[in-house]
C-alpha cells in the first residue's frame, strides 16, 4: 500500500458507508419501501472513494443513474439520500428526483443524469463555466462504459479537447464479469472498440488505465489528472476497470453477498455461488486486508468503522421511513425557477 | 423619455445581443458561425469584434455537446444564448433541452437554475426544402420547464430577447428570418417586453386574430383587407406561447366573440390548437362562432416556390376565411 495511514482510513471509510448504504437500499426495496428502477454501486466503491478522496470541497461532479455511491462517498447526508430514494419531502430534491437523479449542490454535484451520457455534457460545461470564472476547480464526470456508445459523451470530448477544460472523465469500466444479455443478463457494453481510451485518446485527451478495486491506483490517478486539469493541460480520461458485482447483473438489482468483514482474513467465511467475486473482486474486503497488511489499522480497528458505518445508515433508513411524504399541493412547485 | 427609431428585426435583436453582453460578463453566446463569420443570417454580426472569442463562441457542428455543455454552464453560472442554426436543428438538441436544461429546477427542488436561451430561425419562403423551413416550436410548448417565444415586431424582438436572457429560466426564442429585414419602431437603451404578456397590435370590434410570430404580420395584412368589407379585425399577438397570456385573448374575444388563430407551424396537434380550445374553454359563453384554426400545411415544406408558398397562411386567406366566420358562411 503505498496511500499514507490517514488517506486509505479515509477512503475506506467512504467504501462502508457506499456499501452498507446501497445494501439498505435493497433490503428496503424488497420491503416494499419504495418502487423504482434503481441502480447499485456495490463493486466499484473503490473508484468512486479514492477519486473522491482526491477531490477539493470546491470541485464539481456529475454523475449517472448509478449515483448512490459518489453521494455517499462525497459525504453527502446518508438520511437525505435515503430519503429521496424513498421520495420523502426531507430528501435532497424534495421526492422529486427519486433514486435517479440525487443532488446535493452543496457538495458541488450537478443534477444528476439518468439519460445514459447526459453527464458528459453537464460535467463538460461546468468544466466550461469553471474556466470562463477563472476558478482553480475541476469538473468530474462519472460515467459508466455504455456512455461510450452516446455521440454526446463524444461530442464533448472534442469540445472539451479544443477548449482545454479543466473536466476529468471517470469511465467506471463494469461490464468485466457482467452476465451478457444474451445469457439472460443485462447489460454490457456492445462497442467495435477493442479499447475504450482509445476514443478520447484520438482528440489528444490523456488518458490513465486503472484497477478500479485498486485504491492506490485510483487515488493516483485521479490526482494526476485532477493536477494536469488545475495546471490548464485540459481534460483527462481515466478508465477504472471493476469486475461486475453478481447483484447487478440482473435487470433488478439483487442481494447477492451480504459484507462480512471477517471474510477479509478468513477465507472459510465465504461460500456460495457468487464466492469467487467475494473471494477476488470484492474492492472492500480487498481493501481490509491491504489497511492491515500495511499495518495502517488493526482488524477490530476496522471492525470498528464497519460498525459505525452500519449504524448510520441504520439510522438513514430509519429516518427515510419516518419521514412525510411531500405535501401534494407541492407538485408544481419548481416547474420555473 | 427614451427615443425610438426605425430599425430592422435583426438589429433590434443584436442591440438586445450587445447591450445585455455589455450589462453582464455572464451573458455568452454559443453557436455554429456565429464568431468571425457573424452568423449565416449575418445575425451575429459585430459581436465577435467587440466581445472577442472567448464570449461569442464557434462550436464544432456538435449541436448536442455543445448544447449540454451550454446547460452546465448555465447551472455553473454563465448565461449562455446558444443558437441553432435552423429551427430544424432543435431536433439535435431535444434530449438536452427536454431532460436535462427543462427539468433541472424542479428535480434539484429549485437548488439548480438554467438561465440560457435557445435562439432559432424559422419560417417558410426562403426555398431552403424540408429540411431547413420548418417552424417546431409547438413542440417546446409542449414541455413544462421551458419557456417559449416568438416576436413578431422588431421592437417586441429586442425586448424579448433582453427578458430571455434575464430570465432565470430557459426560454426558447423563436425567430423567423423572414422577418429580419423587417423595419419598425425600436426604444433606445434598456427596453424589456416582459415575457407572458399579449399585445393587441391592432384594436377592433368584430372578430379577433390570434396570430404568432411573422403571422401577425399576415394577421395585420389581413385585417386591412377585412377592413374595405367594413369587418372590423382586432390582432392580437401572444408573444410568449408558454407562459400564455389566456387572460388577454379572452379578454378580446369577449368583446368580439369571435376568433380566428393563426400560426406559421403545422397545425396538426400544434400551437392552434392548443389556443383554440383554451379560448373556447374560457369564452364559451361569449363565442358567436366556433374558434378556427389556421396553420401551415401537414406536409414536408417543399423546395418549389410555387409549392412551398402553398403551405404557408397567407393575408388574402385568412381574410376570405375570417369573413366567412363573420357572416355566418361556414
Amino acid at each position: 500500500m503505498t496511500l499514507d495511514r490517514r488517506t486509505s482510513l479515509s477512503i475506506f471509510e467512504r467504501m462502508l458507508m457506499i456499501r452498507h448504504f446501497e445494501e439498505a437500499v435493497i433490503r428496503l426495496y424488497k420491503q416494499g419501501r419504495f418502487v423504482s428502477h434503481y441502480h447499485i454501486y456495490i463493486g466499484q466503491e473503490a473508484t468512486g472513494a479514492a477519486v473522491l478522496e482526491a477531490l477539493g470541497d470546491n470541485d464539481l461532479i456529475c454523475t449517472t443513474h448509478r449515483n448512490h455511491g459518489h453521494i455517499i462517498g462525497r459525504g453527502c447526508d446518508p438520511n437525505r439520500a435515503m430519503a429521496e430514494i424513498l421520495g420523502r419531502a426531507t430528501g435532497f430534491n424534495g421526492g422529486r428526483s427519486g433514486t435517479l437523479h440525487i443532488s446535493d449542490p452543496s457538495r458541488g454535484f450537478l443534477s444528476t443524469s439518468a439519460v445514459v451520457g447526459g453527464c458528459g455534457g453537464l460535467a463538460t460545461g461546468a468544466a466550461y463555466g469553471l474556466k470562463v470564472k477563472r476558478e482553480p476547480h475541476v469538473s468530474v464526470g462519472f460515467f459508466g462504459d455504455g456512455s461510450l456508445e452516446e455521440g454526446l459523451v463524444i461530442e464533448s470530448f472534442n469540445i472539451a479537447a479544443l477548449w482545454k477544460l479543466p473536466v476529468v472523465y471517470v469511465c467506471e469500466n463494469n461490464s468485466a464479469g457482467a452476465v451478457g444479455p444474451q445469457h439472460g443478463g443485462y447489460p454490457t457494453a456492445i462497442t467495435a472498440t477493442d479499447s475504450f481510451t482509445r476514443l478520447p485518446a484520438a482528440y489528444g485527451i490523456h488518458c490513465l488505465k486503472v484497477d478500479g478495486t485498486d485504491i492506490n491506483a485510483v487515488h493516483a490517478a485521479a490526482s494526476e489528472a485532477i493536477a494536469r486539469c488545475r495546471n490548464g493541460n485540459g481534460p483527462v480520461f481515466i478508465e477504472a476497470f471493476t469486475m461486475r458485482w453478481p447483484g447487478s447483473s440482473p435487470l433488478w438489482p439483487e442481494l447477492a453477498t451480504v459484507t462480512d468483514l471477517d471474510a477479509a482474513w478468513d477465507s472459510t467465511r465465504i461460500a456460495g455461488p457468487h464466492a469467487d467475486w467475494s473471494r477476488h473482486h470484492d474492492p472492500l474486503l480487498r481493501v481490509a486486508r491491504e489497511l492491515v497488511a500495511a499495518g495502517h489499522a488493526t482488524r477490530d480497528e476496522l471492525k470498528a468503522s464497519d460498525k459505525n458505518a452500519r449504524d448510520r445508515i441504520a439510522a438513514a433508513e430509519k429516518f427515510a421511513i419516518d419521514s412525510p411524504m411531500p405535501a401534494p399541493a407541492t407538485v408544481g412547485d419548481h416547474v420555473f425557477a | 423619455m427614451t427615443s425610438a427609431r426605425s430599425v430592422t428585426y435583426r438589429a433590434a435583436v443584436l442591440e438586445a445581443l450587445f447591450g445585455e453582453m455589455c450589462r453582464d460578463d455572464s451573458v455568452i453566446m454559443m453557436g455554429e458561425d456565429i464568431g468571425a463569420a457573424g452568423g449565416v443570417f449575418k445575425q451575429t454580426e459585430g459581436l465577435f469584434a467587440k466581445f472577442g472569442s472567448d464570449r461569442v463562441i464557434d462550436t464544432p457542428i456538435s449541436e448536442s455537446g455543445a448544447f449540454g455543455i451550454a446547460v452546465g454552464a448555465a447551472m455553473t453560472g454563465q448565461r449562455p444564448v446558444f443558437e441553432v442554426m435552423f429551427g430544424d436543428f432543435i431536433t439535435l438538441i431535444m434530449d438536452q433541452l427536454v431532460n436535462q436544461a427543462a427539468k433541472v429546477n424542479y428535480m434539484s427542488a429549485g437548488q439548480f437554475d438554467v438561465p440560457l436561451v435557445v435562439r432559432t430561425a424559422v419560417g417558410i419562403g426562403s426555398n431552403l426544402g424540408p429540411q431547413h423551413s420548418q417552424s417546431l416550436h409547438a413542440w417546446l410548448t409542449h414541455i413544462p420547464g421551458l419557456k417559449v417565444v416568438m416576436p413578431s415586431t422588431p421592437a417586441d424582438a429586442k425586448g424579448l430577447m433582453v427578458a430571455a436572457i434575464r430570465d432565470n429560466n430557459p426560454v426558447a426564442f423563436f425567430e423567423d428570418r423572414m422577418l429580419y429585414n423587417a423595419r419598425g419602431e425600436v426604444p433606445d437603451g434598456d427596453y424589456v417586453v416582459p415575457i407572458g404578456c399579449a399585445d393587441v397590435k391592432r384594436p377592433g370590434k368584430d372578430i379577433t386574430l390570434i396570430a404568432t410570430g411573422r403571422m401577425v404580420q399576415t394577421a395585420l395584412a389581413a385585417a386591412d383587407l377585412l377592413a374595405k368589407e367594413e369587418i372590423s379585425a382586432e390582432v392580437v399577438d401572444p408573444r410568449s406561447l408558454v407562459p400564455l397570456d389566456i387572460e388577454r385573448l379572452v379578454d378580446s374575444v369577449k368583446k368580439t366573440s369571435r376568433a380566428v388563430v393563426v400560426d406559421g407551424g403545422y397545425r396538426q396537434y400544434g400551437v392552434t390548437g392548443e389556443i383554440a380550445s383554451s379560448v373556447a374553454e374560457h369564452a364559451f359563453d361569449w363565442l358567436d362562432a366556433p374558434v378556427i384554426r389556421i396553420g401551415g400545411a401537414d406536409v414536408p415544406i417543399p423546395f418549389s416556390k410555387t409549392l412551398e408558398l402553398l403551405t404557408l397562411p397567407n393575408a388574402e386567406r385568412l381574410a376570405r376565411e375570417t369573413a366567412a366566420l363573420v357572416r355566418g358562411e361556414r
